[in-house]
């Protein structure tokens, strides 16, 4: 693997000029002062209570996700070209969506397989048809980004159903600026703050047309048990809007309502963090107890607006997602700003052959994974752990795509030696309303705190950082 | 707002008042445990402990018998207790969790301190009185401070008002039953009142409702049955009387009605209890039978909590 590009040295020992301050604040800091921060901030995360649960553990073992304190900066000029990419691409994955549950323009074209879309375990036969409002699909969207030279951004995946994250982009700045208040000082760093804004302005502008008045929008969460429920309570807080549990909800003459002290009110927009699976058990899973009956109805009957839209999966399946420098094409008729990684789809003989040879050096993903679970990391794998992959892929080779090992971009990270290099990616999220798709400067930056570790994911042991755009 | 956020509300007041209260409960028997037998005689305050905290019976069902050792365990740390104060806790925190939207951060940051100080500090329970005693203090330091980021923080419509009448209805249940507790174990012996046993097991109910000094203040006499009991049912000026928990109720339930331009059943209810208190006397009520007028009261206090879960909170 080659040597990774890292985001602040070059080397030979310059400093790219926008870390420049930060190497200089580093360079007076002592080492102490920047622990004693850390454990500062690990303390507030705490009694914030900004924590996420690991599934199958008990609930009394919520974790903290470690946070980094040494930001990851990146000029206007990068972000510039990244926010153009960024906007291009949902845009394209909004008209994908909407074309493949209406003419189906691109399954004619053959850009996309047939089979790729309709025996797709995501894909809903219940929207075939359906007017969503205003032709959105993805309101909100989080791609992963991932860097590797001083040129690239290659985006890693598309989540187009409901991705989450967006509470540590938000509490990691604030809690920065509390630590670090002359360190901004120094800086000009782009503000994040407007996101919840911007949110509820997207979420209030898909309302469907037979709200009355000012729209309710209200955030459906699975409950205090779910991972992300700390995001679901921040993100509700912010915006001023209820945060409901399917049992708060009622569907009456195919509208929906929640239960309130003063009896019933309306809803028109759900902001749902409930995937499409357990949203509603008349149309689909009938065990779930998450969701609410009869919501398909009311939403097949045009009263409400579901955020995103259901049957979104189809788009950030990994399967769709090596198509998808061709999807932008094919809609906007322009070439794509954000680069693929380069993808061997298991299911095409040819590509198999040639994963199966280079197992060693390659990362194979499942085609419906998420969270770095049943993945195969080829350099980092052992031999038993490559054979046993190699059977898999060869009795079910459509569930699994290739990837080369990418060496992603690195950002000084303090570590118990000092400070160190470790690998990061970036999750902007892209806001799309009736009008506009908008972007807040910056995202998720996530790092992976073992040397030499690529998995990024908090399940799997990851942190966080604070991303700052510098405003020039 | 939601119905399931007032309910959390209401039930997160109860929990936080429920935990102070065992808390108090355990601490002034300890006291009267801690004299010399003459001044107590034979009762077993343990016993008399679990009676107020309501749990005797399931107490009685996984132990022989009553002691310091057992009992504090029982109300403070059990996981089969269901109103232990660690569950309280827990459970206060929980709720807390689900209606984060609803609670103001301070609000937030007391319970889940308390309930991360909980987990590192008291996991493994007490084992000396020292640190009994430092957690007994720890208990009745959250509901303090829970109460007063409350009562400093929030806005004052109904998320406020609810969760108030969470806790005045929890803390009229809590007099009542103490009261009730005290005067079935005491009053059946004939009235050599103003003996000492009698002294210290009426100091005992005072202590355990903070109003020990309220009551020399209030009747600047040595400690009389009827007075305490005058204090605890009538006096609208002590914050734990009955009286002055339905003030509040009916003040709160007004409140309620006024914001949303309806009355119910819950404010009819709750101005007939509170009527009732203020057309009583002690000499009624000593005639009535201290022991039946209580049980009336808890009864009524409930049925009350019914009717407001009925009319708001589903």
């Amino acid at each position: 693997m080659a040597v990774a590009f890292d985001e602040m040295n070059i080397p030979g020992g310059d400093l790219r000029p926008a870390y420049q301050e930060l190497a200089r604040w580093l360079k007076e800091t002592p080492p102490e002062a920047l622990e004693y921060r850390r454990q500062e901030a690990e303390l507030l995360f705490r009694r914030i209570g900004i924590t996420f649960a690991v599934y199958g553990e008990a609930e009394s073992t919520e974790r903290l996700i470690p946070f980094d304190v040494i930001p990851r900066i990146m000029s206007g000029k990068e972000w510039a070209l990244l926010e153009r990419g960024l906007k291009q691409r949902v845009r394209a994955l909004n008209m994908f969506l909407r074309d493949i549950y209406h003419g189906r323009d691109i399954l004619r074209a053959e850009i996309v397989p047939d089979d790729l879309i309709f025996q797709n375990p995501v894909f809903r036969p219940e929207m075939n048809g359906q007017q969503v409002p205003h032709d959105v699909y993805v309101h909100i969207a989080g791609i992963d980004i991932v860097r590797v030279d001083a040129k690239n951004f290659i985006v890693l995946e598309d989540n187009a159903r409901t991705p989450s994250g967006v509470s540590y982009m938000l509490e990691n700045r604030e809690i920065m600026m509390r630590l670090f208040p002359d360190l901004f000082a120094r800086h000009r760093v782009a503000p994040v703050e407007r996101y919840p804004d911007e949110l509820l302005s997207a979420l209030r502008s898909v309302a469907p047309q037979s709200a009355q008045g000012e729209p309710t929008v209200a955030l459906l969460t699975p409950g205090v048990y779910n991972s992300a429920y700390y995001e679901h309570s921040f993100l509700a807080d912010k915006l001023g809007i209820e945060l409901v549990e399917g049992r708060d909800l009622i569907i009456k003459n195919n509208e929906v309502f929640m239960r309130t002290t003063e009896g019933l009110k309306r809803v028109d927009v759900i902001y749902r963090r409930v995937d499409d699976d357990f949203i509603d058990p008349l149309t689909f899973r009938p065990d779930s107890v998450l969701g609410v009956p009869g919501l398909m109805s009311a939403y097949a009957a045009g009263n409400i607006t579901l955020a995103n839209a259901v049957g979104t999966g189809i788009a950030d399946d990994k399967a769709i997602y090596s198509y998808m420098p061709d999807i932008v094409k094919f809609y906007l008729g322009e070439e794509p700003i954000l680069k693929n990684v380069p993808t061997w789809r298991c299911r095409e003989p040819k590509d198999l052959a040639y994963v199966l040879d280079n197992l060693g050096d390659l990362v194979v993903k499942e085609v419906h994974g998420s969270g770095g679970y049943g993945m195969l990391i080829g350099p980092a794998a052992t031999k038993a752990t490559i054979e046993a992959f190699r059977e898999k892929l060869k009795r079910e080779p459509e569930g699994f795509i290739a990837q080369p090992t990418l060496a992603l971009s690195t950002c000084p990270t303090c570590t118990a030696s000092g400070l160190a290099p470790r690998h990061v990616d970036l999750r902007p999220f892209v806001l799309t309303g009736s009008k506009s798709t908008t972007i807040v400067p910056g995202g998720l930056t996530r790092v992976a705190l073992k040397e030499g570790s690529l998995v990024v994911n908090s399940s799997q042991g990851g942190g966080t950082k604070d991303t700052w755009i510098l405003d020039e | 707002m939601l119905s399931r956020t007032a309910e959390n509300l209401y039930w997160l007041a109860r929990y936080v008042e429920r935990a102070e209260y065992l808390a108090r409960t355990i601490d002034a028997t300890l006291r009267v445990t801690a004299l010399p037998a003459a001044y107590i005689g034979k009762t077993n305050e343990w016993d008399s402990a679990l009676l107020t905290a309501g749990v005797a019976e399931s107490f009685y069902q996984t132990h022989e018998d009553a002691n310091e050792h057992n009992v504090v365990d029982y109300l403070s740390f059990s996981a089969d207790n269901p109103s232990s104060i660690r569950n309280c806790i827990e459970a206060a925190r929980l709720n807390s969790r689900s209606v984060r939207t609803a609670l103001t951060s301070e609000m937030w940051d007391t319970i889940n301190s308390a309930w991360i100080e909980l987990q590192a500090v008291w996991s493994k329970g007490t084992s000396t009185r020292e640190e009994l005693a430092k957690f007994l203090r720890f208990v009745q330091e959250t509901s303090l401070r829970f109460d007063g980021s409350a009562y400093r923080t929030m806005l004052r419509n109904d998320a406020y008002w609810f969760s108030r009448l969470g806790l005045h209805l929890e803390r009229a249940d809590n007099t009542a039953r103490i009261l009730d507790v005290k005067y079935h174990m005491l009053l059946p012996e004939e009235e050599h009142v103003g003996g000492p046993l009698d002294f210290y097991q009426w100091s005992s109910i005072l202590r355990s409702v903070s109003a020990l000094t309220a009551y020399h203040w209030v009747y600047r006499e040595t400690l009389k049955p009827w007075l305490v009991a005058d204090l605890l049912i009538l006096n609208g000026t002590l914050p734990r009387s009955l009286a002055s928990c339905y003030d509040n109720l009916v003040r709160n339930l007004d409140q309620i009605g006024v914001a949303y331009g309806r009355q119910g059943p819950a404010q009819r209810h709750a101005r007939g209890i509170r009527n009732r208190l203020e057309h009583s006397n002690m000499n009624d009520i000593f005639q009535h039978g201290v022991h039946e007028f209580i049980q009336e009261f808890i009864t009524d206090n409930s049925r009350l909590g019914e009717i407001i879960t009925k009319q708001y909170l589903i």
